[in-house]
């Protein structure tokens, strides 16, 4: 497959965002990455964690790419460039993280897809959850090429340019495994069955349907005093 | 690095509540107690290092390192003290440089931070902290630290303690200056900016294979040279246990880290850990248990794929029966890590990667 006309702009260049760049420069495509800021701060990084990506400022790499990858924290998703993602497919990696983006009641409810929130964000893009179920170290130990024995799946939820989204998991090395709206992506989040699952399609598919979405959170040990 | 007889072994804990005889929790004084105790066979069975960790969680009796490295201190004589981690975010450098100072006079020069965000919040809750400042937190306290260590006198402004002018802190070490680490857990970032400070940089390797942080390694000490700095070998500490046979360390441990694993995964919205996980992980992954045979030559394998100068084993694990985790110390003292060298010993050249 030829990939090298496909450009991916990876959001954070952090353990997912350095991760995810690893596997789409293996499987050919084109990769910008972005940190919070100035390229230069994450040069170096760029070159010894991902060599061959590309770094650039998050505005750069949204609208030069086909394909937006956000792995960025969730906390910070009011900084994404809103204006340069627009028309773009947008495939969201993130998770809320109540240890590093703080108790935020604005992303812990367990019914609501963190990624609706992202598209409700970003009106004019188009919005996909994926990658997101999966730790970043098993991203990369486990991705295969198709039709190896035992790929692990990775659960995509949205409705926007499914054949692309599918081309794009099956590049990166694992079969995807469509789960409907974006909503749906509820159940791939940090607290359901799916959450962590490193597993083939049809087991994948059965931790999705374990998710109970009556399920009350994740159980914070201390309240914010303040 | 280093030569093989350079290579510095350590083991860390984080002061977890074992149990008594009679399979009972014992109290927190007495697992106090029993890690001082567990430093002092350290010290006799020739392990190089120990670390204590911050937490402020009901699993762990330790919430203060220096004050259990101070009783460490006074009760042996080579091993070097560490905290594993201080978390920084949420307190004070000048009284983490104090309080360090002080285990330094104590044990006569024997003293070595690793500053740390560390990888849970209670602190920050207890402490008054607000975890939106999470970043800030960190960037201003280390730099403040940094400063610190020069041990003269003190010019710093920031956001989240009172500025200092012309600040004098006591007291001063022997040596001049600290040995200081910072913990990184895989944040291509952290690992930038322990380099810029030209701290020393302790990877957490707990879970999957130890091989993927051979990047970091190569990273952090690029950065360095991009500084004009010179490097220093980079530690790595990853969980485990050791009994005399395999099936028994997997029997001690099991249900005790799975409790462990299980709990904290319910507040980051893990599923349980299962048999086949925690198999994985012992056989391919950071997990470092069983006889002593196995595990040296699991920690011969990482050292020898990897470029590090120091490994650092976590041996509390959980709630297990205090005799046995002092007989891990000491199996860790008397038998892996003469194995360890041996094993290293035979096979020198081995290929590191350094992609």
């Amino acid at each position: 497959m030829n990939n090298s006309n496909t450009t991916i702009g990876i959001l954070g260049a952090g353990k997912v965002g350095t991760a995810l760049a690893r596997l789409a420069l293996d499987a050919g495509y084109r990769v910008l990455i972005a940190g919070s800021g100035d390229p230069a701060k994450i040069a170096l990084t760029v070159e010894i964690l991902t060599p061959g990506a590309q770094p650039a400022f998050s505005a750069d790499a949204a609208s030069n790419a086909d394909i937006v990858i956000l792995a960025l924290p969730l906390g910070k998703y009011h900084t994404l460039p809103v204006a340069q993602l627009a028309g773009k497919l947008v495939i969201d990696t993130m998770n809320y993280w109540w240890e590093t983006d703080g108790i935020r009641e604005d992303l812990r409810d367990p019914l609501t897809s963190t990624s609706e929130i992202v598209q409700e964000f970003l009106p004019h893009s188009r919005v996909v959850k994926a990658l997101n179920h999966m730790g970043y170290h098993d991203l990369e130990e486990e991705s295969k090429p198709a039709g190896s024995s035992g790929r692990k799946a990775i659960a995509v939820a949205g409705e926007h340019q499914l054949p692309t989204v599918a081309s794009l998991i099956d590049a990166l090395g694992f079969d995807p495994l469509l789960i409907g709206s974006l909503a749906n992506g509820a159940r791939l989040q940090p607290g359901n069955p799916a959450f962590g699952a490193n597993l083939p399609q049809k087991q994948l598919a059965q931790k999705i349907d374990e998710a109970n979405l009556s399920w009350d959170g994740i159980r914070v040990p201390l309240k914010e005093t303040s | 690095m280093d030569g093989i007889e350079n290579i510095k072994f350590g083991i860390d804990t984080f002061g977890d509540v074992p149990r008594g005889k009679d399979g009972q929790l014992v109290s927190y004084a007495q697992a106090i107690r029993a890690t001082i105790e567990e430093a002092v066979l350290a010290d006799q069975v020739g392990i190089d290092v120990i670390a204590v960790g911050e937490h402020h969680r009901p699993e762990f009796a330790i919430t203060s390192p220096e004050t259990v490295l101070a009783g460490i201190a006074t009760a042996t004589s080579t091993i070097r003290l560490a905290s594993g981690v201080t978390v920084l975010s949420s307190d004070d450098p000048v009284r983490v440089f104090q309080r360090f100072a002080t285990v330094d006079a104590l044990s006569s020069g024997r003293a070595e931070v690793i500053l740390g965000r560390g990888s849970f919040t209670e602190s920050f809750p207890l402490f008054g902290y607000d975890m939106a400042d999470y970043d800030l937190l960190f960037d201003e306290k280390i730099d403040l630290f940094h400063k610190l260590l020069d041990e003269q006198p003190v010019t710093w402004q920031g956001t989240t303690r009172a500025s200092l002018y012309e600040a004098d802190v006591f007291p001063k070490t022997e040596s001049g200056r600290l040995k200081t680490w910072v913990g990184v857990g895989g944040s291509p970032q952290s690992v930038i900016r322990t380099a810029n400070y030209g701290f020393r940089m302790m990877l957490a390797v707990i879970g999957g294979a130890p091989d993927r942080f051979a990047p970091y390694i190569d990273l952090y000490h690029r950065a360095n040279a991009q500084l004009g700095q010179s490097s220093h070998p980079v530690g790595l500490h990853s969980p485990g246990f050791i009994a005399d046979t395999d099936e028994q360390a997997k029997e001690i441990i099991f249900e005790e880290y799975k409790k462990m694993r299980d709990q904290i995964g319910a507040e980051r919205g893990w599923s349980p850990m299962s048999r086949e996980e925690f198999e994985a992980e012992a056989d391919h992954g950071s997990l470092y248990i069983g006889s002593p045979e196995t595990v040296a030559r699991k920690i011969a394998k990482t050292i020898g794929t990897l470029d590090i100068g120091r490994f650092d084993l976590i041996y509390s694990g959980g709630a297990v029966p205090a005799g046995d985790r002092l007989r891990a110390v000491e199996l860790y003292g008397t038998k892996v890590i003469p194995l360890v060298r041996e094993m290293l010993a035979d096979q020198p050249a081995k290929q590191k990667i350094t992609r």
